[in-house]
C-alpha cells in the first residue's frame, strides 16, 4: 500500500483545498478501508431552521473518503476520477455533531475501482447516508484527460 | 440578517417573487460554496457556481471537487422543484445518483434541473451541470425527493 497516515493527512489538510476548507480529519486507515471525520460547522447547514447539514456536504465527505479509499489498494498512486456516485440519505445528520465517513474499496480492476461507503455519527449500524461509487483509474504518468476515454 | 422567517415561508416567497436567489442566500451551505440562483433567457431558474479556490478538489488541473459538483446538481434539482411545486414541507432528498462526465475546470459552472415525474409523495428530478457549452455537460444527476 502506497498511502500512509502522513499521506492522508497531507491530502486532506493541504493538497485538496475544498476538503481542507471543510476541516476533514483522519480517523482510521487500513488497506481497502478509510475513515474520515467532518466537524459540524454552521457554514455547512442546509436547513437554517433545523440546523441540519446540507446533503451536498455529505456528498463531498463520501466522495472524498470513497476516492481516497481507492488509493489504499493501489500499488502506486495514479490519478483517479469519479465515474459515478449514488447516495441514499437515510436520516438527517444531528445538528452540532461531527459526521464520520467510512469507505471500503472492495474491488478494483486495471481500469475501474468499486467502493461502498457510509456516513454516521458514532454508530455504523445507524447511518446517515450510504453510497456506492465507481472510479476510473488513469494510467500511471499519463496526464489527466479532459475528454472521457 | 433580517428577522429570521420561517424557512418554508422563505421557500414559497422565493417561488412567487421571481427572485429565486433569495432562497439560495438563505441557505448557509449555498453561501459557503458560492452558488447563486439566476434566471435564464427562457425565464427558468438555474444555478450558477463561480469558480473559487476553496471549492477545488485537484489543484494541479485545477478541477472543482466532485462533491461540490454533486452539491450543485442537488441544489439545481431542489431549485427546479421549488419553482414548480407548491411544497408544504421542505423537500427531503431520498437519494441522488451523479454521473461525472468531464472534470470541472477553473471557471463558472451552471446547473439546471427538470422534474421528470412528480407524484403525491415523491418527485423524480434530473439535473445537468455544464461550463462553457451546455451541450457538453460535465455532470448529470438523477434524484428523488420526498415531498411530504
Amino acid at each position: 500500500m502506497q498511502l500512509d497516515v502522513d499521506n492522508v493527512r497531507q491530502m486532506i489538510r493541504a493538497a485538496i483545498p475544498h476538503v481542507a476548507a471543510l476541516g476533514v480529519d483522519l480517523v482510521a486507515l487500513e488497506k481497502g478501508r478509510l475513515t474520515l471525520s467532518l466537524p459540524y460547522d454552521e457554514r455547512l447547514v442546509g436547513n437554517p431552521q433545523t440546523g441540519t447539514l446540507h446533503g451536498g456536504v455529505i456528498t463531498t465527505l463520501l466522495d472524498t473518503v470513497a476516492g481516497m479509499s481507492v488509493f489504499t489498494v493501489l500499488d502506486q498512486m495514479v490519478p483517479i476520477a469519479t465515474l459515478d456516485l449514488r447516495i441514499d440519505y437515510l436520516k438527517p445528520a444531528t445538528p452540532g455533531r461531527a459526521v464520520i465517513g467510512h469507505a471500503h474499496c472492495y474491488r478494483h480492476t486495471r481500469n475501474v475501482a468499486f467502493v461502498w461507503g457510509l456516513a454516521y455519527h458514532d454508530d455504523r449500524d445507524d447511518p446517515i447516508a450510504h453510497c456506492a461509487a465507481s472510479f476510473m483509474l488513469s494510467t500511471a504518468g499519463a496526464p489527466p484527460r479532459r475528454e472521457p476515454a | 440578517m433580517a428577522e429570521p422567517m420561517d424557512f418554508l415561508e422563505q421557500l414559497k416567497q422565493a417561488r412567487t417573487s421571481g427572485e429565486p436567489d433569495r432562497i439560495m442566500q438563505a441557505i448557509p451551505y449555498s453561501r459557503f460554496i458560492g452558488v447563486r440562483a439566476i434566471v435564464g433567457a427562457d425565464g427558468a431558474a438555474l444555478c450558477e457556481l463561480p469558480f473559487a479556490d476553496h471549492i477545488v478538489g485537484n489543484p494541479t488541473l485545477p478541477a472543482i471537487h466532485g462533491g461540490v459538483i454533486g452539491a450543485l446538481l442537488e441544489s439545481a434539482a431542489i431549485l427546479a422543484l421549488l419553482q414548480e411545486v407548491d411544497v408544504t414541507q421542505v423537500p427531503k432528498t431520498i437519494n441522488i445518483t451523479v454521473d461525472y462526465l468531464l472534470s470541472g475546470r477553473g471557471q463558472a459552472t451552471y446547473a439546471q434541473g427538470r422534474i421528470f415525474r412528480q407524484g403525491r409523495r415523491v418527485a423524480t428530478v434530473r439535473a445537468e451541470a455544464w461550463q462553457d457549452d451546455r451541450d457538453k455537460p460535465i455532470a448529470a444527476a438523477n434524484a428523488h425527493f420526498l415531498l411530504v
